[in-house]
């Protein structure tokens, strides 16, 4: 019901701009309904991988394998999942899930999508020799091998429309992962050669390549509405041109001229103008990036009840609505939690969340305490890449730290992102250091579990917590999301005691749209939901 | 002549040896390991990295990471990108842009550059001739990026003349102010040292000799003072063609033109050892050819540059 009232809503949009001149397009006739045919061009950047989903863990990538395939689900506006290729997901222990494909569904050389599509696609995502950057996204199901090439025993196919998929522990957001771009489904010539497949994929979703090689590298994509695809996603304009953008600068440059139709980046340059500049046109919304820095526990004064003092010390002493407004023109949202607000089940109000309230006298009391349990020597550092525009933020918050606790804090910048990635992982920085993460998929659990459980894959500063880790659990085994939803709250009520990162601010979306083209929502991913666009 | 076209073509046998040998130590001593890097914010798993590491010979010594490149080149492969892709497909792909764009700048920067600094040569002291200095002087100062900005705004938002970004194929039309905004450093270069050298030869005893045998101005000017003033600028747009390959970096990001600059920026940044090579390699090249061909346009220039022997 509400894609038909989105459907009438844009009718009248289009119309209107047609009637009082407004349209760019250059639509010569009056016409009542959109132009199904227009191709819509937006920014993108340069592929870092070829197009296999498996291998796709970055949003230029992302951005076009995500319009190409289609996967058991895909996510709406709100991050909902409604089902896609699948017909049903059912699971009584959120163990064992039974997956019913539609029928009649088929990739677009023809091939019908089956459950071997799917058993297929993953086992060789996840094999270890095939080195595929998402193949930790299976390390729940059964098989799965982080040390050996293994099968994942947890496939098992019942017929052609119908497989099963067991996992090693309950996981009741299982169903809401599988929309992500690593659970995607391939043809069986996907396999014979993945080079030659990557260049020119073959997929089952709203769009599809143009042609073989209209993957122009640095240059564009194109891709054009995919007639046979029947689910919910189904392409409202002729198709979608993905130009790849070196700068932000630059695609909000032509976004000026009319050059390009939305983008989904606006440069740091423009952050001061872009709302004057496009009026209504202009979009900044939370997204779901959550902006933090580590404490490792191994620091000295870090670690036991000292520790929790000088990290609540610390988050009280930042100022994080004055920074997001002067640092980042609003185009930030001052963190709430350890997750997003465009997430469901997001609350403002877990306990303990005060710590993130501004309030540099109890910064300074609960600084002294730490002080008297251990005096703090030496100087507290944030290790940042300087490639990537952190230097304002990581100076003001230094700032604030000096001001409000009277220590001795400043940024420590490396030159390049791989250099401080190396020594996260190696285990041998010495220092606090930014962290970021941007779900894989809209669930609480993406931004906990991944980051906070004890051992977890992206656990960079080893935090542990056995309670932390025991409410994980309980909220992955209810099969009521609500209940769930409830346990992560607890959880992280948990993570503000003990702030093995200190939660700084969501990043928000920023975009912007030209005059030709109405009916542009951006999804719970940052990027905009192309398929509903129309133009003229 | 050819003895001396053969003898320059040995000495850049070790020129290419050294440079590769230098550029790939440069890359293998950047910090950070970029297989990581490619799993952004998130941990990679350790045997992934392995696999990875193994795939593009990273957990090899430097020196036989260095050997493998260069047996590579030899039976003509240049090494394959972290994208998978060849990188000789990456330099056949952005190099002709690039070339197409620096020659452009060099056809503007040098017709008018020449000209407009013979023409103030000629009128040494007069108001043309300080009104060229002063603009030369701005334009030198300024930064290449405060131009390249101010010229997109102008005219690809503000007044529409030209696409604010270029477009498919980067036609030639596209090309043509980032090629101006390119070859606005180096004109401002061309007309100084033209104006100088003009200056000069107009006052030496064979152009005083000319107009009194009666010659006429329209002679004397094109192959009598302006042949002989040359030299200065020849030499000095072959160093400048191989500034504008590299320089187009800038350039090239701002008006999102899929060229050299732009790819080897990134190549950089994500420490792509095969793919940065390579472009500095084929660049080093283009660098030593052009220098051939101007050390040979001298002898054309004056008869006295001889080559012989």
């Amino acid at each position: 019901m509400k894609r038909y009232g989105v459907g009438f809503a844009a009718l009248a949009v289009a119309s209107a701009l047609v009637l009082t001149g407004c349209s760019g397009g250059g639509a010569s006739t009056p016409t009542t309904s959109a132009n199904t045919t227009a191709i819509i061009s937006t920014n993108g950047s340069e592929p870092q991988n070829p197009l296999i989903p498996t291998n796709t863990n970055e949003t230029g990538g992302g951005k076009i394998t995500d319009n190409i395939f289609a996967g058991l689900v895909y996510y709406d506006e709100k991050g909902a999942p409604q089902n896609d290729m699948a017909e049903s997901i059912e699971t009584t222990d959120s163990t064992t899930f039974t997956i019913k494909i539609k029928p009649d569904e088929k990739f677009t050389n023809g091939e019908a999508v089956t459950a071997d599509s799917f058993i297929n696609a993953w086992q060789y995502g996840a094999l270890l020799s095939n080195a595929q950057l998402n193949s930790y996204f299976f390390e729940d199901i059964e098989g799965f091998s982080y040390d050996a090439d293994s099968p994942l025993t947890g496939l098992k196919k019942v017929d052609d429309l119908t497989f099963t998929v067991t996992l090693t522990a309950p996981h009741s957001d299982f169903p809401l992962r599988l929309g992500y771009t690593a659970f995607m489904p391939l043809p069986s010539v996907a396999l014979t050669d993945v080079a030659a497949f990557g260049e020119n994929p073959i997929g089952n979703g709203p769009y599809k390549l143009a042609a073989t090689g209209a993957w122009q590298h640095n240059v564009k994509i194109d891709l054009v509405a995919n007639p046979d695809y029947t689910g919910g996603r189904k392409a409202q304009n002729g198709g979608l041109t993905i130009k790849f953008y070196a700068s932000a600068d630059a695609a909000y440059a032509d976004l000026q001229s009319n050059a390009v139709d939305v983008i989904d980046e606006i440069p740091d340059s423009a952050y001061q103008t872009y709302t004057t500049d496009l009026g209504d046109r202009a979009v900044n919304q939370p997204a779901a990036i959550f902006q933090s820095f580590t404490i490792p526990e191994r620091l000295a004064h870090f670690s036991g009840e000292e520790g929790q003092l000088r990290r609540q010390a610390i988050s009280e002493a930042i100022d994080r609505d004055t920074i997001t407004k002067v640092i980042f023109e609003g185009t930030r949202t001052p963190a709430a939690d350890f997750t997003s607000p465009v997430i469901d089940g997001w609350s403002d109000s877990i306990d303990g969340s005060d710590v993130l309230k501004y309030n540099a006298d109890d910064a300074k009391a609960l600084w002294a305490k730490a002080d008297a349990i251990s005096p703090w020597s030496g100087t507290f550092q944030i290790a940042y890449n300087a490639d990537g525009g952190h230097q304002g933020w990581v100076d003001a918050v230094a700032n604030n730290l000096k001001n409000n606790l009277g220590i001795d804090a400043s940024g420590a910048p490396s030159p390049t992102f791989a250099q401080v990635r190396t020594a996260i992982t190696d285990r041998t920085i010495q220092t606090a250091f930014r962290t970021g993460w941007q779900a894989d998929y809209p669930g609480l659990f993406n931004f906990l579990g991944p980051l906070y459980a004890t051992n977890a894959g992206s656990n960079d500063g080893d935090y542990s917590n056995p309670d932390f880790d025991a409410l994980l659990s309980k909220g992955s085994s209810e099969t009521d999301s609500a209940a769930a939803n409830k346990d992560y709250q607890d959880a992280q009520a948990i993570l503000f005691k003990d702030l093995p990162a200190i939660p700084l601010w969501y990043s928000n979306v920023t975009g912007g749209y030209g005059t030709s083209v109405s009916n542009v929502h951006f999804g719970w991913n940052s990027v905009p939901l192309y398929y509903e666009i129309t133009k003229g | 002549m050819a003895g001396y076209i053969l003898r320059r073509l040995l000495q850049a046998i070790p020129v290419f040896i050294g440079t590769t040998f230098l550029i790939y130590f440069m890359v293998f001593a950047l910090p950070g390991d970029p297989i990581i890097a490619l799993f952004g914010d998130k941990t990679p798993n350790p045997a992934v990295v392995a696999q990875l590491r193994e795939q593009y010979h990273l957990d090899q010594p430097f020196i036989v990471q260095y050997l493998i490149y260069m047996g590579g080149i030899f039976r003509g492969d240049f090494g394959i990108s972290f994208s998978g892709q060849p990188v000789t497909e990456i330099l056949a792909r952005t190099f002709p842009v690039t070339i197409r764009l620096a020659i452009i700048a060099l056809l503007i920067e040098t017709i008018a550059g020449i000209l407009v600094g013979m023409v103030a040569g000629l009128r040494k002291g007069k108001l043309f001739d300080g009104t060229t200095l002063a603009v030369s002087l701005i334009l030198i100062s300024l930064p290449v990026f405060v131009i390249a900005f101010v010229a997109q705004f102008v005219f690809g938002v503000q007044l529409g003349w030209a696409r604010t970004t270029v477009g498919d194929g980067a036609p030639i039309q596209d090309l043509i102010l980032p090629a101006i905004v390119l070859a606005s450093i180096s004109f401002a270069q061309i007309v100084r040292l033209t104006r100088s050298s003009v200056i000069e030869t107009s006052s030496l005893d064979f152009v005083r000799t000319a107009y009194s045998k009666g010659l006429g101005r329209r002679r004397i000017i094109p192959v009598h003072i302006l042949r002989n003033s040359l030299i200065p600028v020849v030499t000095y747009l072959a160093t400048d063609f191989g500034v504008l390959l590299v320089g187009a970096t800038v350039t090239e990001g701002i008006f999102n033109v899929p060229g050299v600059g732009n790819t080897l920026y990134q190549a950089i940044i994500r420490g792509e050892g095969p793919t940065v090579v390579s472009f500095v390699t084929v660049m080093v090249l283009i660098y030593l050819l052009v220098n051939l061909a101007v050390d040979l346009l001298y002898g054309l220039l004056d008869p006295r540059i001889r080559y012989v022997k």
